[in-house]
């Protein structure tokens, strides 16, 4: 009978459709990678490794200039995106509810509510009046269209940072005669700034990942990664589109292995 | 009492200073943007895409109706139920499937060792950070007509011919599915990483099978992250349009893609609005049932 003492913990079958899952996720995105060093025209003849179709993607001035845009545009956005989310956040937390929090939850939170595509065309409609009424036409709609559905992804971390700060330590910096924001700039942002960080860096892939919105607003010649690749996409599969694809799937693992050590150390 | 009231007061004011760049930001760019849908959704449309500004319900009357050119007899839009149905029943039957590859992977990933576990997660959040559009160009090589199934199919001999597999709905929802599965797999580990398997052990001392105590307890306490994965996947879903435009093109269109169309070669601005708002309410309908769920189960 003793024998009979079995584990909790296994669910039979649990670990077959885990590896099952772990394949299927990681089984394109290999074969994506594998196709992309490809020496060969078409995809699926393999005809020896080569990095001839980065070399070819780096030459070639569209894409460079897409990934300058796209650098450019998620780094401004998730500046904004993340300076206005903290002051949000330190404006929503540690209060016993002021007058019109609810109203300010609501709107921070509302641009994740809304499908994407829904948001692309309600910008679309705006956005198209304004570039003809004043005849700018530069990145800065993108840039404040990213700020605006970045801003729900830096506020998060933040504020639950803020909601699970210590009082004490702010309390007797006001107890020893720190001006408000002396106790701030030295106690209260040193503490929060590994939360600011991790609200940076989710914006920035947000945006970074952004397809929808980036194509429907950009003006002629402001092609960002996805949206250049999308385009390419509509005329033809070639290596180069899985070498730029590559370089975007090795973006998000240095951005995810960054975080996951930068973590795993406080623990 | 009167200094206590110019406290609050100022405290209101310093805290309203604070958040308001970010509610301009929003308010300016994300929730007027839609208040002027709602209103082009009751304008006619101009000749040429735009809105002429004339009041009429036509945008949102064809919605789900159209009028025959000749008679004026009124039917029920096949085209459009097609897609809100096609809509409807790929989200859902997307949810099902990554429910089916999730959850047993977000047990797997939960009862590791704790020093495994980490590894096993990093393996989930890759996917997860990855640009949706490259995930779908990884998936789309899995299954076009020259794609690497076709190919070693063709190869071993099993069939003469590549299968179509593009651009059907068959193609949208594994586009889908596997876009979205680490969608399912965060929430669902989290519940289960939280369950005190002490309270399983103690239902197999009290005799329970080991269904029983499955489903009576440990279902219970892990349904929380299931809800939660479930809507996670099915609201992105609903609303998908890079997804289903490149796995199901023009042939398998979803919600999303016939909504892109009426601002594009459709000129039908107030029905796109329409269509938007339909899409939109949709999606709140799924988030509401989810929070009053959740509310419910924290009162009970």
């Amino acid at each position: 009978m003793a024998d009979r003492a079995f584990d909790t913990r296994r669910l039979p079958g649990a670990a077959t459709l885990a590896i099952a899952c772990f394949a299927i996720l990681y089984l394109p995105m290999v074969i994506l990678v594998a196709n992309s060093f490809n020496e060969g025209r078409v995809i699926g003849q393999w005809e020896g490794l080569s990095l001839h179709w980065y070399g070819k993607a780096l030459q070639n001035e569209a894409f460079v200039a897409a990934a300058k845009t796209s650098l450019i545009l998620a780094t401004l956005a998730a500046m904004i995106a993340t300076i206005t989310a903290t002051m949000a956040a330190l404006a929503t937390t540690r209060t016993r509810g002021f007058k019109g929090e609810g109203a300010i939850h609501i709107t921070l939170n509302q641009p994740i509510m809304v499908p994407e595509i829904v948001l692309a065309i309600a910008l679309l409609i705006i956005i198209a009046q304004i570039k003809q009424a004043t005849g700018y036409s530069g990145l800065g709609y993108l840039v404040i269209a990213h700020s605006a559905f970045c801003i729900p992804f830096a506020y998060m971390p933040i504020r639950a940072r803020l909601e699970g700060m210590d009082l004490t330590l702010e309390t007797a910096a006001a107890d020893l005669y720190a001006s408000r924001f002396y106790a701030f700039r030295k106690v209260t942002l040193p503490l929060l700034a590994p939360a600011i960080l991790a609200g940076f860096m989710l914006a920035f892939v947000i945006s970074l990942d952004d397809v929808v919105i980036s194509d429907f607003l950009k003006s002629p010649g402001q092609d960002t990664l996805p949206t250049y690749l999308l385009g390419e996409l509509k005329r033809n599969l070639t290596s180069e589109i899985y070498a730029i694809s590559s370089l975007l799937l090795l973006i998000s693992v240095l951005i995810v292995g960054g975080s996951w050590l930068l973590t795993r150390k406080k623990t | 009492m009167d200094a206590q009231a110019q406290e609050i007061r100022s405290d209101t004011l310093r805290r309203w200073g604070l958040a308001l760049p970010a509610v301009t930001i929003i308010t300016l760019f994300s929730i007027l943007p839609l208040v002027v849908v709602v209103i082009y959704s009751f304008l006619a449309p101009g000749d040429f895409g735009g809105v002429r500004w004339q009041l009429s319900v036509e945008g949102w009357f064809s919605v789900l109706f159209e009028r025959d050119i000749f008679d004026d007899t009124v039917t029920l839009s096949d085209a459009h139920l097609t897609i809100l149905g096609r809509s409807v029943a790929l989200s859902l039957a997307t949810t099902v499937i990554t429910l089916i590859l999730g959850v047993p992977t977000a047990w797997f990933i939960a009862t590791r060792p704790a020093r495994q576990r980490a590894f096993w997660l990093f393996l989930i959040t890759i996917p997860f950070w990855t640009n949706l559009l490259v995930r779908t160009i990884a998936v789309q090589e899995m299954i076009r007509s020259e794609g690497v199934f076709n190919n070693l199919f063709l190869s071993v001999g099993l069939i003469d011919a590549p299968i179509q597999m593009m651009f059907t709905n068959f193609a949208v929802l594994v586009g889908m599915a596997y876009v979205f599965l680490p969608l399912m797999v965060l929430p669902v580990y989290a519940a289960i990483e939280k369950f005190d398997f002490r309270l399983a052990e103690a239902s197999y001392d009290l005799y329970a099978s080991r269904l029983y105590c499955l489903r009576k307890v440990i279902l219970p306490l892990v349904r929380p992250g299931i809800i939660a994965g479930s809507i996670l996947v099915f609201v992105p879903s609903l609303g998908a349009y890079v997804t289903p435009r490149i796995m199901g093109g023009g042939k398998s269109m979803m919600l999303g893609n016939l909504i892109e169309m009426q601002f594009g070669q459709g000129r039908n601005w107030p029905l796109g609005a329409a269509l938007s708002l339909t899409l939109t309410a949709l999606v709140l309908v799924a988030l509401v049932w989810y929070t009053r769920l959740t509310a419910g189960k924290r009162r009970g």
